[in-house]
């Protein structure tokens, strides 16, 4: 531990990832810590995959101007790195009159969140771009801004960005306890002490007690909220272009029916507060409603094939707002309580992270031409690497992963350390097979690469 | 019927998309038959499908005269098919179907478009998932297809577990118990959420012999583990929860045929078979493109899907040579009963060519014991007892059916017994 850090990140979610790469760009000498033995293993394992422009957010709240920002700079860093995007628009629905009569105020709102081009739009012009939706629809708007994108290649595009320009992940490395003292931090790790003149605090569903391991107190508690989703094949993507969004209650946004940019269909999130940070189970009884209220929306679906189900957690807190502290006398800034819309908002978190932080000094100076990682790009509407020539041939046929596209991966900067990593950089195992067809020859080529192997030779143990 | 014309400046004149038993026998016969160039393309590093990591026996007795397993079985359709000038294409995957026989395609080199004048659809089955059955709880890692426990086992030698709990009780479930015991896996237990095990019960002692205890009737299945699998947590016929420690879970059976390359092309699905819909030839909604083997229905045996490859090719080489016969007309045979789950042929052509299938198969969603009858504008073409369960096979007479055939839908049934 001779080596001392501009800043330790502790946490390797999106929201890690983004304020590791922006803090890495603006000069900084920066440390990833992560608990889990990959990235993206908590909160930001799973979500709708959406770039939202947060319309809908508490106008003046935290989370609002984080979003608002990080939409905005979602789109340029999106253009730099070449990250897929698609900009599929969202629709409000209203089912029955109640919802309809709320529809003025929500666009009301978008309109001071400075979403301006939010707008009504006539029940029979939306079925009329919409066909596949339920006539039972009463009405609607529309928000056009809001794209999908790939969750997992967002975040490890920052952190890849961050590490090309000299950031630093310590994977399996849990903070146990923080010290600070003489203006220094002083980390004791699962994985060694770790030493750094500033902390940050990005432990998502963790961040409370990462508050108390580090300052010995906090100000929120984590209430884990689970939602799961269900996904449909691709087949199901024909069936509506746009995000189909619920008229929102206080507890959830709805249930949420979109496609994905890797070509499926998404039904879900339920929203079940639970005690637990680690729960991420999936039940039956709430797939089956997630699937039956799918098919009330779009009756199409019942003729379509569920491809996966996952759960997400989100770390609420008692707060509906984001809470993000800096305690300056300490060095120490707690990001906490990034409850749903931490893709979207990760990049503007990080810029508040930057305000928050003021002119504090680093080793190095802003990065004017920073280095471009190689990232994921797994777009099913956008180029992949199938169409192109020394691809190594497929492996993950429902996917059209190729041999060139996982041995990038395994032998890349940040490799997975299991089948869930590999799935999130290649799409390997994600589609409608879900590994009937490619699990053997996975288990030959992530052979001595993963803690948990997907097969061991007859003989070892 | 493609016109001759069309038939012109092709690629190729017969490409058939998978080689496995169905794809390989008929790209084999089409060579027998003097059609010229015939290629398979096989998406798979080696050609020869499911049998490759089928490492058990029977097959092969009726094909060749001999007791072989999967994979000489997969090898020998493999030299029969080399051995009379078919060409196979190994790792190359097609992405998209064309209307009239064109095919995009792609290999390690990338793109390519191949036409063909007729395309065969063989691209076999698959297990449902997971998910597909809303088995709840973690995604620990661990939970596969017999398919993907085969292919570890039998194509790497790799062992993805040691205590697997089986889901599922067809046929192959219990073959998954073997492919256990080839390294040395015990499973803890089987288990299926219907009340009975779903293959022939005369089958059910074998679980006994192995030592594998099973629950049937089990309600709610859930998948306990943080990383790995750890538990399978269901409640039992009895109402009592129970919690079997496993380290792995096989999610067996409920084939569906593997035809996601059918969206947005020119091919008719038929969804409840979950495959083409084909005429009594085993020909497509797209005239250039037939198909034969388990895409057609889940899920037949190996030996029968070479058969079915096999009198395809002969009618697909008669089409060839007839030059297009003009045909008189397409009714479709519409399943009206929500017992049945598929009955093909789903088209009817009124046609002069023969060779055509004389029999129609039929899969059920539930048991059943009734009257099947086929009807025209309600009038009773055809009537036969049936008494028969799901995942069973079941033909029945296609002659009475076609003869009625006037260009109206037929419609078939289930009715109670007089």
């Amino acid at each position: 531990m001779n080596e001392l850090f501009d800043v330790a990140i502790i946490g390797a979610g999106v929201v890690g990832c983004a304020v590791a790469r922006r803090l890495t760009l603006n000069g900084a000498k920066v440390v990833v810590l992560e608990k889990a033995s990959d990235v993206l293993d908590g909160a930001s394992k799973g979500n709708s995959a959406i770039l939202h422009t947060g319309f809908d957010a508490p106008p003046g709240s935290l989370e609002q101007a984080c979003v608002a920002a990080g939409y905005k700079e979602y789109l340029s860093v999106a253009a730099d790195l070449e990250l897929p995007i698609l900009k599929s628009g969202a629709f409000v629905l209203a089912w029955d009159q109640e919802q309809l009569s709320q529809l003025p105020e929500l666009i009301a709102k978008a309109h001071k969140n400075g979403v301006g081009d939010v707008a009504l739009v006539d029940r029979e012009d939306i079925l009329k771009r919409e066909p596949g939706l339920s006539n039972t629809l009463v009405g609607g708007f529309e928000v056009p801004g809001e794209y999908l994108i790939d969750p997992w290649a967002s975040a490890h595009a920052y952190l890849l960005q961050a590490m090309a320009n000299g950031a630093i992940l310590r994977r399996d490395t849990e903070v146990l306890e923080g010290k600070f003292s003489n203006g220094h931090w002083t980390l004791e790790t699962s994985s060694g002490p770790i030493a750094a003149d500033l902390v940050i605090n990005c432990a998502g569903l963790y961040g409370d007690i990462v508050d108390e391991r580090c300052v010995g107190e906090t100000c929120f508690t984590v209430t884990p909220r689970k939602g799961q989703f269900v996904v449909f094949d691709k087949a199901a993507s024909d069936l509506v272009a746009s995000i189909i969004l619920p008229v929102p209650t206080k507890k959830t946004k709805g249930v949420v029916i979109c496609r994905t940019i890797f070509g499926n269909l998404l039904v879900g999130p339920t929203a079940e507060d639970q005690e637990s940070r680690t729960d991420a189970s999936t039940t039956r009884e709430a797939l089956q409603a997630l699937q039956a209220r799918g098919v009330e929306m779009v009756p199409g679906l019942d003729t379509c094939e569920v491809t996966a189900a996952y759960a997400g957690l989100r770390p609420a807190t008692e707060f509906p707002d984001y809470q993000i502290r800096s305690l300056t006398d300490q060095n120490y800034v707690c990001v906490g309580g990034i409850r749903s819309t931490g893709l979207s908002g990760a990049l503007g978190i990080a810029q508040h992270v930057v305000a928050l932080l003021g002119d504090q000094k680093f080793t190095g100076v802003p990065i004017a031409d920073p280095a471009l990682p190689d990232i994921d790009r797994l777009s099913d509407y956008h180029r992949r690497d199938w169409q192109d020539a020394g691809n190594g041939g497929i492996v993950c046929h429902c996917e059209l992963v190729t041999r060139r596209e996982i041995e990038n991966v395994m032998n890349g900067p940040m490799p997975p350390s299991s089948l869930q990593g590999l799935k999130r950089r290649t799409r390997v195992c994600m589609g409608r097979c879900q590994g009937f067809y490619c699990t053997a020859e996975l288990a030959t080529l992530t052979e001595g690469h993963f803690k948990v192997p997907m097969g061991v030779e007859h003989g070892e143990h | 019927m493609v016109s001759t014309d069309q038939n012109q400046r092709k690629d190729v004149d017969v490409a058939i998309v998978g080689g496995g038993p169905s794809g390989l026998a008929l790209a084999a016969e089409l060579k027998r038959c003097g059609v010229g160039r015939v290629v398979v393309l096989e998406r798979e590093i080696s050609a020869g499908g499911v049998p490759r990591h089928c490492g058990h026996y029977p097959f092969g007795v009726r094909e060749y005269g001999r007791l072989l397993k999967g994979p000489e079985y997969a090898a020998r359709n493999v030299d029969e098919a080399v051995k009379y000038g078919v060409e196979i294409r190994t790792g190359t995957t097609v992405t998209q179907l064309h209307a009239g026989g064109r095919l995009s395609l792609t290999t390690a080199k990338g793109l390519e478009t191949l036409d063909a004048k007729r395309v065969v659809l063989c691209m076999g089955v698959r297990e449902s998932t997971r998910a597909q059955r809303f088995i709840g709880g973690d995604r620990a890692q661990g939970v596969i297809s017999t398919g993907a426990l085969q292919s570890l086992v039998y194509l790497k030698g790799m062992r993805p577990f040691r205590r697997p709990v089986i889901f599922g009780s067809e046929l192959v479930s219990f073959s998954a118990i073997e492919t256990c015991r080839h390294l040395g896996m015990r499973p803890a237990a089987m288990v299926e959420e219907l009340d009975r095990i779903v293959t022939h019960k005369i089958i059910q002692p074998y679980l006994a012999v192995r030592g594998v205890p099973l629950f049937a009737g089990v309600q709610n299945p859930k998948i306990i583990g943080s990383k790995t699998v750890e538990a399978l947590e269901f409640i039992d016929a009895a109402g009592v929860t129970q919690h079997i420690e496993t380290d792995g879970i096989i999610v067996s059976g409920r084939f569906r045929p593997e035809a996601a390359l059918l969206r947005r092309s020119p091919v008719e699905v038929d969804l409840g078979s979950g495959g083409p819909a084909i005429d009594q030839f085993g020909q497509c909604s797209d005239s250039a493109y037939y198909s034969a083997g388990n895409i057609l229905r889940p899920a037949e045996t190996s030996g029968w899907c070479w058969r079915e490859g096999v009198v395809t090719a002969k009618r697909i080489a008669d089409d060839l040579s007839s030059n297009g016969k003009p045909e008189t007309g397409v009714a479709r045979l519409v399943v009206t009963s929500p017992e049945i789950q598929f009955a093909l042929p789903q088209r009817l052509t009124r046609s002069d060519r023969s060779g055509g299938m004389d029999k129609m198969q039929i899969g059920l969603h539930e048991p059943v014991n009734g009257i099947l009858t086929a009807t025209v504008d309600d009038r009773p073409v055809w009537t036969s007892p049936l008494n028969a369960r799901p995942v069973r096979r079941i033909q029945r007479p296609l002659h009475d059916i076609l003869a009625a055939n006037d260009g109206r839908d037929v419609k078939l049934s289930i009715g109670p017994r007089r």
